[in-house]
Formats: structure tokens, sequence, C-alpha cells
């Protein structure tokens, strides 16, 4: 498998160069729940990412020097944390009969996420397809309209109705069904931010599986031509459901895929050579006259596609496991602080420890709560005031009538 | 092609397993089936086996089928419906595609037009509007635009139809998209007979069929007739059947909801408080209106039930069908269309109960159709 050949995954050390103070910077934490003002944590950390953290396509890659404070660098621990946290708690309440139909987790890819989210502002959008749950909590849903939407309640992000595949917050598009569906939509945000608010890019992410859809490559067309903003977002977990990258991809070096739109190829198990990668694509894609990129996130996925899935039938156990062990994007960040002396084992667990209580905390409430009312059937079919008079139900005595 | 042929005579004996059953087609037929008896000492299959038999007699009769789509082989089919076939087919006639919708069902018609018999499946059927364009302006099209010099022998199958729990985009019925379409045949099969005959009957077709399956029928077992599991057994496309008969009231329905049309069914006659006749459309186009208006004439009452939504949709169709024909004069009642809510499939399982028909739904609106009297 062309992971575990890769040599920019195997398990990389941050070494750390020099400490600088702080220097302003629009970072966007948005969703960071703590953040210590206190000047030493904010000082900045210069770290040193390894020399195959990136692979370039027709430019030059970003420098391996990066910038971090400490409370930015704890921060993406925490979010992997609570994201992890939060998927392994999905799996459970699915095996339970709580959530129905499909789920999808993001267990392993935590990285991509939190390293994206990082170098963005709110004035970023970001769409992905129905692997959401992490990108929905760092575009700023909370953890209880997670959960409360995957078990169908009135409290979900998308009110009980969207399940899943489908959460949305102000900048995040969701949270798409459709394979490669999402992605000149992506293009389409990026346009409308070139015409409304030139100073912010758009991140339209897709699967390895998803690449080969024609409508990717009309998309690139579109982003080149009209220079949009728009990066486009390969997250290569290896797999599209029981299909390995070599039997989908004629070409599996996916940030080459734009041909005439340069590509990177990032490590995706590092939240910090994320972070990098998604801070200078960024500024290129605001870069007039760059144009769009074309990232490739090399990561995994551990759990099966979806929860109906095993995920052991195409790929072995070892495999899995090998990667667990030598590459978890979690332990990686873990080791690190604490080689770093950023943080102490005790540190660590106290993270997780909080983490977990905050997502136990969340699930408790959402099982509390109530499932829609029956008369949201018929609500956001049109945008409220605009509905027709009436809408019929399964046979003509059931009729909605909308007051206007 | 002739390339292609060999190499799957040259990949297909992989086992002595599959040796044997080649040998021996009624063991075959027992074997690959996995047929469980039922109390009755009758035999039972599943829909899944029931298709998956279907493909596997018609490819073995025919080296010019093959099947193709996404997570056919390795993986056995997403919904496992073509396990095996890749063990004993052979990759050159057992596909795996790319998440390429549009152009691995460009492709597949591209190759009818050139003399082989595709099965293009799609993982559902709310993938294919990644490619409707190639259904209906390529497949449907072409035998037409030609002048008769170009046929077009292609299945597309695939589930259609409303899944639980999986939302607005993984969750609608195509019967009225495609049974609008002139130059395709759309079938859609209830149980296990429905199943195999209608799909063999599909692959034998010279022309583009659309296969519309059900997700939530596959793991359902139906018993099967001795003629059913015969090798040459094929059902008729445009033809509906009468699945229970009765004298009070005509349900017409498809797919899923005709079970729960005979559980109505099955219900009020328990009560005392009808005979009602059931059909099981089995085609969506052509529309079998003949048996319709027949039953129409005997009941004097026309329900339609369906999953799909209520414009425009196979209710609608049969409604107008039935006012254009002579079975209006013998209508006591006015006919309703039971069918799926006119939103979005929400995902929530409280709202998604109230979006699709059931039993219940059903019964109701029959009593109330047969309290009903046209100019009373
Ligand atoms: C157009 C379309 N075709 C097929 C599917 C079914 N499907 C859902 S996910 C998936 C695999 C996608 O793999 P990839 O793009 O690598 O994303 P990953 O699941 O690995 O995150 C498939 C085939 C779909 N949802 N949409
Ligand atoms: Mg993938």
């Amino acid at each position: 498998m062309t992971m575990l050949r890769s040599p920019m995954l195997a398990a990389s050390r941050l070494t750390l160069a020099r400490t600088a103070p702080v220097t302003t910077r629009p970072m966007a934490f948005l969703t960071a729940r703590a953040f210590s003002s206190s000047a030493a944590a904010a000082r900045d950390t210069v770290l040193r990412l390894p020399s195959n953290s990136f692979e370039s396509y027709n430019c030059d890659p970003p420098s391996l020097d990066v910038n971090l404070s400490k409370d930015a660098l704890l921060n993406m621990y925490r979010q992997m944390a609570i994201i992890r946290r939060m998927e392994i708690t999905a799996d459970g309440l699915y095996k339970a009969m709580l959530i129905r139909g499909f789920c999808h987790l993001s267990t392993g890819q935590e990285a991509v996420s939190v390293g994206m989210e990082s170098a963005l502002t709110d004035e970023d959008k970001v769409i992905t397809a129905y692997r959401s749950h992490g990108f929905t909590y760092m575009r700023g849903g909370s953890i209880h309209s997670i959960l409360a939407e995957l078990l169908g309640r009135k409290t979900g992000i998308s009110k009980g109705k969207g399940g899943s595949m489908h959460m949305f917050t102000p900048d995040f598009f969701g949270g798409n069904g459709i394979v490669g569906a999402q992605v000149p939509l992506g293009a389409g945000i990026a346009f409308a931010q070139k015409y409304l608010h030139p100073n912010a890019a758009t991140f339209t992410f897709y699967g390895d599986g998803a690449a080969n859809q024609g409508q990717v490559f009309e998309a690139f067309n579109m982003a080149k031509l009209w220079d949009l903003p728009c990066v486009f977002v390969c997250e290569n977990n290896q797999y599209g459901m029981g299909t390995p990258a070599d039997r989908s991809s004629a070409n599996t070096d996916y940030f080459k895929h734009g041909d005439y739109i340069p590509g990177l190829k990032v490590d995706g198990m590092d939240v910090v050579a994320v972070y990098q990668a998604v801070a200078w694509a960024r500024e290129w894609a605001l870069t007039s006259g760059k144009g769009p990129l074309v990232l490739e996130m090399q990561t995994y996925r551990y759990a099966g596609h979806s929860m109906s899935d095993p995920g052991t039938s195409y790929r072995s156990r070892e495999e899995i496991k090998k990667v667990r062990s030598n590459n978890d994007p979690i332990t990686r960040l873990k080791e690190q602080l604490i080689e770093l002396q950023l943080a102490s084992e005790e540190d660590i667990k106290a993270m997780d420890k909080a983490a977990r209580a905050e997502v136990d905390k969340a699930v408790e409430l959402a099982k509390k709560d109530p499932e829609p009312n029956v008369d949201s059937l018929w609500e956001h079919v049109n945008v409220k005031g605009t509905e027709a008079p009436f809408l019929r139900g399964r046979e003509p005595s059931e009729r909605h009538h909308y007051n206007r | 092609m002739s390339n292609i042929l060999k190499k799957a005579a040259v990949v297909s004996i992989p086992t002595v397993r599959q040796a044997l059953l080649r040998s021996n087609p009624l063991l075959a037929n027992a074997l690959l089936a996995k047929r469980s008896y039922n109390s009755k000492n009758g035999v039972e299959m599943t829909v899944r086996e029931a298709l998956n038999s279907a493909l596997e007699e018609e490819m073995r009769a025919d080296d010019k089928v093959y099947l193709m789509g996404e997570e056919v082989g390795l993986y056995n089919g997403a919904y496992k419906v073509s396990k095996g076939l890749l063990d004993k087919f052979g990759p050159s006639r057992v596909i795996d595609t790319p998440i390429t919708e549009s152009g691995f069902t460009g492709l597949a018609v591209g190759s009818a037009f050139a003399g082989l018999k595709p099965v293009c499946e799609f993982m559902t059927w709310n993938f294919a509007m990644q490619a409707i364009d190639q259904i209906v302006n390529s497949a449907a099209k072409t035998h037409y635009m030609s002048g008769g010099n170009v046929n077009c022998p292609i299945t597309f199958r695939g589930p259609n139809g409303a899944a639980a729990g999986v939302g607005a985009q993984h969750s609608q019925c195509f019967a009225a998209w495609y049974g609008s379409v002139p130059g395709l045949k759309v079938v859609s099969p209830w149980n296990s007979e429905d199943a195999k005959g209608l799909l063999k009957a599909a692959i034998r077709d010279p022309n583009p069929v659309v296969v519309l399956e059900n997700e939530l029928m596959y793991g359902v077992s139906f018993p099967m007739s001795e003629a059913a599991l015969s090798n040459d057994f094929v059902i008729e496309i445009g033809k509906a059947k009468v699945e229970r008969e009765g004298t009070d009231i005509t349900i017409v329905s498809h797919s899923r909801a005709v079970g729960f049309a005979m559980a109505a069914a099955e219900l009020l006659e328990k009560e005392g408080v009808a005979k009602v006749e059931v059909i099981n459309l089995r085609s969506i186009r052509p529309l079998d209106i003949d048996t319709i208006i027949k039953s129409v004439k005997k009941t004097n009452r026309l329900i339609t039930v369906e999953g799909g939504w209520p414009q425009h949709g196979v209710g609608s169709e049969i409604c107008a069908q039935i006012m254009e024909s002579e079975a209006f004069d013998y209508l006591d009642a006015p006919v309703v269309r039971v069918t799926g809510a006119d939103v979005p499939t929400p995902y929530a399982q409280n709202l998604e109960t109230l979006a699709f028909p059931d039993t219940e739904v059903i019964a109701r609106v029959i009593k109330r159709t047969l309290a009903k009297k046209i100019g009373a």
C-alpha cells in the first residue's frame, strides 16, 4: 500500500529550533474552547518539520520551519482528542442502534481537520463529503449539536433532518453525500469569495475515490481559468470504500491531478505539517494571479468505510495496526509535546480526561433531548414565507398548510 | 472484444467447486442460490439471492453479458448482490470501476452499441443522477435517432427508493423519472420471483432496461415456485401481476410498497371490511394499464401506492390513464394516490416514518374510499 511505503509518513520528530515572542497573526481557534493568555504560553515556538513532510509539484514547497505557540499546539492536541472521542462515542451509539443509516467515522484522520482549522479564519470556507463530524466540530459545531444530530434530535445541528452526512455551520458547507459533487460547489464558494470578499479562500475536500469524478476536473479547469481562491484538498486515506487507491486511480499522485494547477503532498498524519501546508496554501490562493492549488493529505482511515463495513476484507488487520502504532496523529503530537517539554505525561492525561468528560457530558444531554417536532417535516422545503400554499403528505388528507 | 471473452474463459475456472457447478447446472442452482426450505417444503430465496442467481445464469448463458460497477467484484458488491461472481467469471466480466458514474455508464452504453450486453450496476440509483444524461440521451434515444441502425442492449440496475435513516440525498424513488422516458423499459420488482424473472428479462431484452431494486427488500425471503428456479424463467416486461384477488377495491403498487398493500388487504379482509385486489405492477414502462382497467371494472374502486413523491408520480400517470379509459365510467369513488410525502427525506426516525406510506396509511385510505360514492 502506497502509504506504508511512503517515507513521508514515517513517524516524524519535530525539533525545537528556538522560541520567539508571539507575532500577531489572525489565528483562528474559533472552536478552541480554552485559550490561555499567559505570555509564556502564547510565545511562538518555532518547530522544524521533517524534511519529508512535503512533496511539491510545479511549486516551491512551504518552509519546514513552523511558528506555533504552545497554546496553539496544546489546542491542536485537545481538538484531536475531542474528535477521536466523539467518533468513538458515535461508534458506540451506532452499535447501540441509537444512530441510524450511514455513519462515516474519521478516526485516524483527525490531523487533517484540526491542522487545517488552525490556519484558517472564519472568512475562509470549507466544504467536504460525508465524513464530516470532525470538520463540523472544527468549523464551530458544538459536540452536543453533532451528537444530537447523529441521534436524530431536535437539538441537532441540522435539527435532526440531516443525520451523519449532512452537517453545516456558517463557514462550513457540509456534509455532502454524493461523491465528488461538493468539489464544483467548493469552486463556486471560492467564486463568491472572489466576488464578495477578496480576502478569503475556500478549502474543498474530497477523497482519493472521489478524485476521479469528472466534475473534479471540470472544477479544476474553471478555478484555474478564473483564478479562484480555491484550494482543492484530496484527503487520501488510501481507500474509497473497499477499493485501494491504485485500483481506482491511474495516477495515485493526487497532488499532480491538477495538471496545470500546482500541488503539494502533505504528511496528513502530522497536524503541524497540515497546519503549515494549509497556511501556505491559503496565502497562495489569496495572492492574486496564482489561483488554485491541489493539496494531497496522506492519511488513513482506521474504521471501516461506514458502520456496515468491518473494513478488514480488503486490507489486513496488521496494516491498520501498523498505522495505529507507528503513525497515529494524536500519539505523534503527544510525543512531540513531551519531547519539546511543552506538556508532561500528566498534562496529556488531563487533556484526554477532559476530552472524554466533555464528550460524555454532551452525549448524555443529547440522549435526553426530544425528537424533532413532527411539524418540522414540512419546514425548510422552501425558505420560510415563500412556500407553496400547502404540501401534500402520504395521502390527500395529510396536508400541511403554511401560514403566510 | 474477442480478447475480453477469451480472457473470461481462462479466468473462470479457479476452483473445483466451480468446475463442478459448471458441469452440473442443477447442483449449481442448489448450491449457488443457498436456497432454504420453508415449513411447507417449498423453496425460499431472498431477493438478493434471486438477483444473484439471475446474474449468474445470464452470464453463464451468454458470454457477451458482463457486470460493471463500483465494488461489484473484489468487495462482492456494496450490498452483496454480486457476491461470488468475480470468482466465477473473472475480472474481465466482473469489473470494478472507479467512482465515476458518468464515465462508466457512458462506457457501458458504448460497449452495448458495439455488441456487448452490459449490466451496469449503480451502487444506488441516487448516484445514477451523475450519469442520467448517458441513460436518457445516449442509451434511450440512439436506436430511434439512428433509424434503428444502432441497438443498445443494456441493463441498468441497483437499489432505488427510500432506505432507512440515510437522509435526503440517498433516499428517493426514480420510477417516475425513468418511467417518463421513451426508449427505456423500466421494471420494479417486489419479491424474489419478480427480481429473478425481471432481471433475466432485462438482460435478454434488446433495449436499455432500468431495473429498480430496493435495498430494504434484499434480505427478505420469499417462496420460489418450481418454474422460477429454472434457468429459463423470465417474467415478461410490461405485464402486471394480480398478487391477490378481490372484489371490492383495487390497490396498484410496485416495489416494497406491494408488501404494505398486501398486509393492508389481509388486515381488512380479516376485519371483514373488504376483499381487496392487489396488483403488483412489476413494470413501470410499459405500464400494464389493461390489467388495471380490468380490475377496476370489477372492483369499481382504485388506490395507487408508491414510495415516490406525489407530483407527476407513477400514481398520477395511472390516474390519468384511467381517466382516459373506459374504466372511468366504472369508478364508484375517486381514485386516491398513496405516495411518499412531498418533502425531501428527513433523517430522524419520527419524521422519516411520516414521509413514506405504510400498511396503516393504506388501510385508512381503503376504508375512506370504500365509504365514498361518486355523486353521493
Ligand atoms: C456519486 C456517488 N457514487 C457512489 C457513492 C457511494 N459511495 C459513498 S462513499 C464512497 C467511497 C468514496 O471514497 P473516498 O472518496 O476515498 O472517500 P472516503 O470514504 O475514503 O473518505 C462511495 C463509492 C456516492 N455516495 N456517490
Ligand atoms: Mg478514501
